[in-house]
């Protein structure tokens, strides 16, 4: 039997490898995860009253999402129409704005269509440093004020049923 | 048209291979002669029409054909022609081509050179050669065409990476894969002996040459990439347990294993199972290397993302062969019986250690490499395993292994006397220790381990200097006479083993010993590093023919006198653009002096970021891969090799 051996290792190192071919090596975890969100309370777009506060964001008793995003950013457009259809869906969406101007912020959601129950905006990148955000567009699903998920880049519908999904209904449970 | 000809000739080489796969092994399995004849003609074949179709490949990069897509994308028409030509295997599609025509090389001389060979055995190893070649142009063919045409094409290619226009790393790819791709022919052997259910003296006798071979080149391919990343890069390192180091060093750590269980089989009739599994294991790991430079899986973050198909066909292809041959091995190998016994104490016993070691080495190379990514398929934790982890676990296989190395050749085989070994080459020993702990107290001191390999090297030097000597009774009449006479195999592994020793103290040296500074230098400063004295005297603009760069101009100085003006290079390439430093290095015996000039610190371009290194016995490394691989040569030459002398013998 032990002529088997190299045979049986060799199985399992391919296996792996095949494994391996199917990762994304982009897909970066992040350290925040079943954490509680950070601090931080920004204000509106364009304006010095506050968008929302970290505050909002545990007094929140279902599962909601923060979604970073930017109107100079590529991905994001692609990713609008699947959040305007999650919205439809009835999920809640808390949007950042990511170091842009508020003009064309609001250029962006007025041409987009506004998929956020709020926006604020973050327009020294600060706050998305302490969430962690390596580039926009990013998204966390959020429960009781702790990070469960974090997508970098746009989410696909695919992305969303494979991923999301699984973890927000976990925690309906 | 020519590129047309060479897809077309691609082609034919497929077929070709295809036909050698399994006409000829058939016949073999059934005893039709007639199918067997066909094992040389299209081995000939297959090489010429890979000759052809990697010739016209060239060809489109020498005349900078941007219609084919492999050309616009990796040349340009303002580099310099040897750029041009090594453009050829200096991108994906082109190095597999080299793969396959290298491949078929081997297989042209096999036919070539093995015509002695038992005819079932000799049309075995063939057919096997051509179907791991038929395995590499169905992937060319399928998912990796270089001969690709772009319409509309572009009227300037996109230029090769600066980096890689290096003479050093022209060659590189081409020695690495011939030694790669040498591990094949043992491979075949060990495949065809499997299927004939026989392994013999005269079997290990037909590998060990091919496989000395292919360890030679896979050395020196190894130790040209190490010595490139060395001055190119400008790191003042020469070895990161890199992914793709790696790759290319485990299988050669199995060859080495592979080389040293072979003489057991030849000159014992033992230990058959457990080669025949080595040369089972060095081609596996070449193919799992070029698996893991070519798929992305492990190194680049987007490569694979992009082409699927090709992890997959490579990952598919790499299942059947190894999968396949370990299969076999596992259903074949009591089919080997073991000859010669052999005592605890003994020269097969030393070569037993030396192949365990070097295996457990590769074992603990591969797990090193793969495990980040086991780690992200089962758990999905991202990490990486750093060169920490391999100085630790490697260094500590290392040092038994130089022990052993030392006494290895003078144990006498099947019984040796441990107390006549210990009694002779202990005076050896205690002498390399004390002149260790003398080098170590020269050198200023330092960390232990540095002295143990100190130690470990001046005691291989001098176990093998001393088994020499013992050999040829140095010390007694006539000594000239029976150094010439001395068996060239034997001349071949003294240099071997020396060389190593030799290697073993250029890398403690600039391991332990090496300085570094950094510093931000104006013009008219000096800076003392390794005994030297380095002045910064001026930059110079100058304009090569595809890039710009700024040259620095360092007087090195010792005890007062110039020895050396130093001219490092900060570059900037236009195609792609991207900025890459030539280091200028003072070699002497005693060690290397490294220059980095860096960029500009302010506005007036007079003052500098620069980084020096001194690397003690930096050449001693070098030159100690030299002298093995000339030792590998040397005992390639020896008359056992040769065909009509080994039929002699066992007849």
């Amino acid at each position: 039997m032990k002529k088997f051996i190299p045979f049986a290792i060799f199985c399992f190192i391919s296996l792996a490898l095949f494994t391996g071919l199917s990762l994304n090596p982009g897909n970066i975890p992040s350290e925040l995860i079943n954490d509680p969100i950070p601090e931080f309370s920004l204000p509106i777009v364009g304006g010095e009253s506050l968008g929302f506060s970290s505050t909002d964001v545990k007094a929140e008793e279902e599962v909601i999402i923060i979604n970073f995003f930017a109107s100079w950013c590529a991905p994001c457009y692609v990713e609008h129409p699947f959040l305007m259809e999650l919205k439809n869906q009835g999920y809640k969406i808390y949007g950042i704005s990511y170091k842009d101007k508020a003009r064309d912020t609001n250029r962006f959601i007025k041409e987009q269509g506004n998929p956020y129950y709020k926006i604020a905006a973050d327009e020294d990148g600060r706050v998305a440093i302490n969430f962690g955000v390596y580039g926009v567009p990013e998204t966390y699903v959020i429960q009781d004020g702790i990070i469960r998920y974090k997508h970098a880049g746009p989410i696909h519908e695919m992305d969303f049923e494979d991923k999301f999904l699984p973890i927000i209904k976990r925690m309906g449970e | 048209m020519i590129v047309e000809s060479g897809h077309y000739a691609l082609i034919l080489a497929c077929t070709l291979s295809l036909v050698q796969g399994i006409f000829p092994l058939y016949g073999a399995l059934t005893g039709r002669g007639r199918l067997m004849r066909l094992s040389a003609p299209t081995a000939y074949g297959q090489f010429f029409f890979v000759s052809i179709a990697f010739g016209a490949l060239m060809y489109a990069f020498i005349v900078s054909d941007f219609s084919v897509v492999n050309v616009a994308k990796n040349s340009h028409t303002l580099k310099p022609m040897l750029y041009k030509v090594s453009a050829t295997w200096g991108n994906h599609e082109g190095s597999i081509l080299l793969w396959a025509l290298i491949l078929a090389l081997y297989g042209a001389a096999v036919a070539f050179f093995g015509r002695k060979l038992p005819k079932t055995l000799y049309v075995k190893v063939l057919s096997i050669q051509a179907l791991i070649g038929l395995g590499f142009y169905l992937f060319l063919l399928l998912t990796s065409n270089p001969f690709e045409r772009l319409y509309p094409f572009p009227m300037e290619g996109s230029g090769l990476n600066p980096l890689l226009q290096d003479p050093g790393l022209a060659f590189h790819p081409p020695l690495l894969y011939l030694g790669y791709v040498g591990l094949s022919v043992t491979f075949s052997f060990a495949v065809g002996a499997l299927i004939e259910g026989r392994v013999d003296a005269a079997w290990a006798r037909w590998v060990r040459p091919w496989t000395l071979l292919a360890w030679c080149f896979l050395t020196a391919g190894i130790t040209l990439g190490s010595w490139w990343a060395y001055y190119e890069l400008g790191w003042g390192g020469w070895w990161f347990w890199d992914p793709v180091e790696n790759a290319s060093f485990m299988p050669w750590l199995v060859a080495t294993a592979l080389l040293h269980s072979a003489i057991v089989v030849e000159k014992r009739d033992t230990l058959k199972a457990w080669t025949i599994l080595l040369a089972i294991i060095a081609f596996s790991f070449s193919l799992l290397g070029t698996f893991i430079v070519r798929s992305g899986v492990l190194t680049s973050v987007h490569a694979f993302a992009t082409d699927p198909e090709r992890g997959v066909f490579i990952l598919a292809f790499l299942f059947l062969v190894i999968g396949g041959s370990l299969l076999l091995f596992a259903l074949r190998a009591d089919k080997l019986q073991a000859g010669g016994l052999f005592a605890p104490i003994s020269r097969e016993s030393m070569l037993v250690i030396n192949n365990l070691l070097l295996s457990v080495a590769a074992m603990v190379v591969m797990f090193g490499t793969l495990y980040p990514l086991l780690r992200d398929a089962l758990t999905g934790d991202k990490i990486t395993v750093g060169p920490p982890f391999f100085n630790l676990a490697f260094g500590f296989l290392m040092i038994p292994l130089l022990l052993v190395m030392g006494l290895g050749p003078s144990a006498s085989w099947k019984r040796a006397d441990l107390a006549g070994i210990v009694s002779r080459l202990g005076f050896v020993f205690a002498t390399s220790l004390v002149a260790a702990l003398a080098f170590f107290y020269m050198l200023g001191g330092g960390e232990i381990m540095a002295a143990v390999w100190l130690g470990l090297g001046l005691w291989l030097m001098a176990a093998t200097f001393y088994e020499w000597a013992d050999r040829v009774k140095l010390f007694k009449v006539n000594a000239m006479k029976r150094i010439r006479r001395q068996p060239r195999a034997s001349v071949g592994m003294s240099f071997g083993h020396l060389g190593l020793a030799i290697a073993v103290l250029g890398m403690a040296g600039s391991s332990y010993w090496g300085t570094e500074q950094q510093k931000i230098m104006a013009y008219g400063d000096e800076i003392n590093i390794g005994g030297y004295d380095v002045n910064f005297r001026d930059t110079n603009g100058i304009i090569g023919p595809n890039y710009t760069a700024v040259r620095g101009a360092f007087d090195i100085r010792k005890n007062g006198k110039i020895v050396a003006t130093l001219e490092p290079e900060a570059r900037l390439f236009s195609t792609p653009p991207m900025p890459t430093t030539e280091a200028a290095i003072y070699s002497t015996l005693m060690g290397d002096l490294f220059i980095v000039i860096g960029e500009a610190n302010n506005k007036t371009y007079d003052q500098w970021a620069v980084r020096l290194y001194y690397k003690p016995l930096q050449t001693w490394l070098w030159g100690g891969v030299v002298v093995m691989v000339f030792g590998g040569f040397i005992s390639l030459s020896d008359r056992r090799f040769r065909m009509g002398a080994a039929k002699k013998k066992i007849n």
